[in-house]
């Protein structure tokens, strides 16, 4: 089973700043809704060896629940690059823009 | 073809009436959905442009320089008006290693003077003041509303279905400007989706940081602007570059690289960041600033090979959405400007002949062939191609250029002719003689 963990093995910043402290800083306005990301095929992500979602979204919108053996997709935080929906090797994201004015509202761009 | 409607319904949030039939419907409010938006409003057409986003410019990020001249072909003399940051005097291109740097730059203070030649600016301030010229000009600027697709009859497209109640709007003519994701052109069928290598991700932060600071670190006068790009350890290894432009009171900080390489080499785009900017070849340049606003978006790569057809019955595609960039000369908004120019004059003879056909529309394309675009896309098409076959001149040459210049600018009573016989062999060491022409030969045919 892959694990979580990036298999990037950074040569600098034992103090660099972590994306979850950034997004402090980030407006979003969320829908509570409904996501705009949906994992079609569960299994698909459990047979997906190096899961890159987890690793390339700028955001970390998806995590590998060990678990329950499924990807958790934060898309409250998602800033709507569209990476998953290119990177992900078996077209399984489901992508869409949030309704009309929801989602990321950048201050500076 | 369908008749005039007069049907109406009332926008919620702005309580204006949206007629469902226009002459013209754009797509996005970016650089270039307004600029389209702004020239066929002043030529008297009626025009929409959809924005997904709660106020022009929020959902957009850039590195921000903005180029004055093809910006004047849309709104002459625009920066005395517009929100900019700081005109650009300095641009520095940087080829850095874990430890060294290699530099070249050009300065001159004719740019620190009217015509000037590029300014930084913040899209989500420039955006906005950009659709206010349109809304002006007398083009009908509505914000919160997603475009999902579009509308056909007969096999062309007639209009777009929007997010809203009741929201489908019908035009002559589409033109989608809705950047590098542009959902809507593959809702058209003109592509499918892009892979990963014709794109690159970049990642971008604000850090702000006192005038002073910004002036005296970068050896500018009050309110000149400088631009930095930087090659090599940047993205360590991956095909891309990272820059520093400075703001008013703050610096644009990014990193980008091919998607398929943040892929391969299981890299996490914040990770690269935080490297980047605690590079000791760049921190310096940070210390003590703040970051204040953490940013994501994709460019599009690949140049003219990777574009999709551009007009087709009903539509034309502009920008980002029709994958016009040139990441190496770090264009992109001037693209979306121009091509929005030849758009909209393409729109306005259709609609002088009442002719939205792809026959009369495809002037579009004629117009972009004739341009700079075209001519910069398809040499762009193999530099691009070049650079992904030979992704070791983002890692060895640096190292190469910098091992030599550490090894002739060391004082240390070695004869100079011994050093240069040192530096060749340590060079013939890492690659081989056939290997280094090969090189430069590639590399110069694919940038000329
Ligand atoms: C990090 C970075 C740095 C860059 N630096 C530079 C630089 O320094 N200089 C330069 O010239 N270029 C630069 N570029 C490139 C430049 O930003 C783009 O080429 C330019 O923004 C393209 O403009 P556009 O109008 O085509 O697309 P965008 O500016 O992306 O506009 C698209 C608009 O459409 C809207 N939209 C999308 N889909 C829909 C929909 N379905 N319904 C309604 N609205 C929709 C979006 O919200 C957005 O407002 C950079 C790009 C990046 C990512
Ligand atoms: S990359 Fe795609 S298939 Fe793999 S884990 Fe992520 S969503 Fe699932
Ligand atoms: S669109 Fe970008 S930010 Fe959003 S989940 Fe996908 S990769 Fe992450």
């Amino acid at each position: 089973m892959a694990s979580t963990e990036t298999t990037f093995n950074l040569r600098a910043p034992a103090h660099g700043a972590r994306v979850e402290e950034k997004l402090y800083n980030v407006r979003f306005k969320t829908d509570e809704d409904q996501s705009h990301l949906i994992v079609l095929d569960p299994q698909m992500c459990a047979r997906c060896t190096d899961k890159p979602c987890t690793i390339f979204c700028p955001v970390n919108v998806y995590t590998w629940e060990l678990k329950d053996q499924r990807i958790s997709v934060g898309y409250e935080k998602c800033v709507e690059c569209g990476a998953c929906r290119i990177g992900c090797p078996y077209f399984n994201i489901e992508w869409r823009y949030p309704k009309g004015g929801f989602g990321v509202q950048y201050k500076n761009g | 073809m369908r008749t005039v409607s007069n049907r109406h319904h009332r926008d919620p949030r702005r309580r204006i009436a949206l007629a469902d039939r226009y002459d013209v419907i754009v797509v996005g409010a970016g650089l270039a959905g307004t600029a389209a938006s702004y020239l066929l409003a002043k030529a008297g057409l009626n025009v929409i442009c959809i924005e997904r986003g709660d106020e022009p410019g929020t959902k957009n990020v850039m590195g921000g320089v903005l180029y004055r001249q093809p910006t004047e072909k849309v709104i002459p003399g625009w920066w005395r008006e517009a929100p900019v940051e700081r005109p650009i005097v300095e641009e520095r291109l940087w080829l850095i290693t874990p430890d060294s740097l290699v530099q070249a730059g050009f300065k001159s203070l004719r740019y620190a003077e009217e015509p000037f030649n590029a300014f930084t600016v913040l899209r989500v301030k420039f955006d906005k003041w950009f659709a206010d010229q349109a809304t002006a000009a007398g083009a009908l600027v509505i914000t919160n509303t997603v475009v999902e697709d579009v509308i056909r009859e007969n096999g062309r497209i007639v209009g777009v279905r929007t997010g809203r109640e009741d929201g489908d709007v019908y035009a002559n003519v589409v033109i989608a400007a809705d950047g590098v994701n542009s959902l809507l052109s593959k809702k058209a069928g003109l592509h499918g989706e892009l892979p990963p290598n014709r794109v690159a991700l970049a990642v971008k932060e604000i850090v702000n940081l006192p005038r002073e600071k910004i002036e005296d670190r970068f050896l500018l006068n009050a309110n000149e602007g400088a631009t930095i790009e930087i090659f090599g350890d940047s993205t360590i290894g991956m095909l891309g570059y990272g820059f520093i432009y400075t703001n008013r009171d703050s610096l644009s900080v990014g990193v980008g690289a091919l998607l398929s390489d943040f892929i391969r080499k299981g890299v996490n785009p914040n990770d690269l960041m935080e490297r980047f900017k605690t590079h000791p070849m760049i921190r310096r340049l940070l210390e003590g600033g703040e970051s204040k606003e953490y940013m994501a978006h994709l460019i599009p790569e690949g140049g003219a090979a990777a574009m999709p057809p551009v007009s087709t019955d009903g539509m034309l595609v502009v920008g980002d959405a029709a994958g016009m960039s040139n990441a190496i000369y770090r264009e992109g908004s001037n693209l979306a400007l121009i091509s929005a120019k030849l758009a909209a004059q393409a729109v306005m003879e259709a609609h002088e002949q009442g002719d939205y056909s792809v026959r009369t529309l495809s002037r579009y394309n004629a117009l972009l062939d004739e341009s700079f675009i075209m001519k910069d896309l398809h040499l762009y098409s193999r530099t691009s191609r070049f650079f992904q076959r030979n992704s070791e001149f983002l890692e060895l040459y640096p190292e190469m250029l910098a091992d030599a210049a550490h090894e002739l600018l060391s004082v240390n009573s070695v004869p100079k002719q011994d050093k240069q016989r040192k530096i060749m062999r340590r060079l013939l060491a890492r690659r081989r003689p056939w290997k280094l022409v090969r090189d430069a030969v590639g590399a110069l045919r694919s940038l000329t």
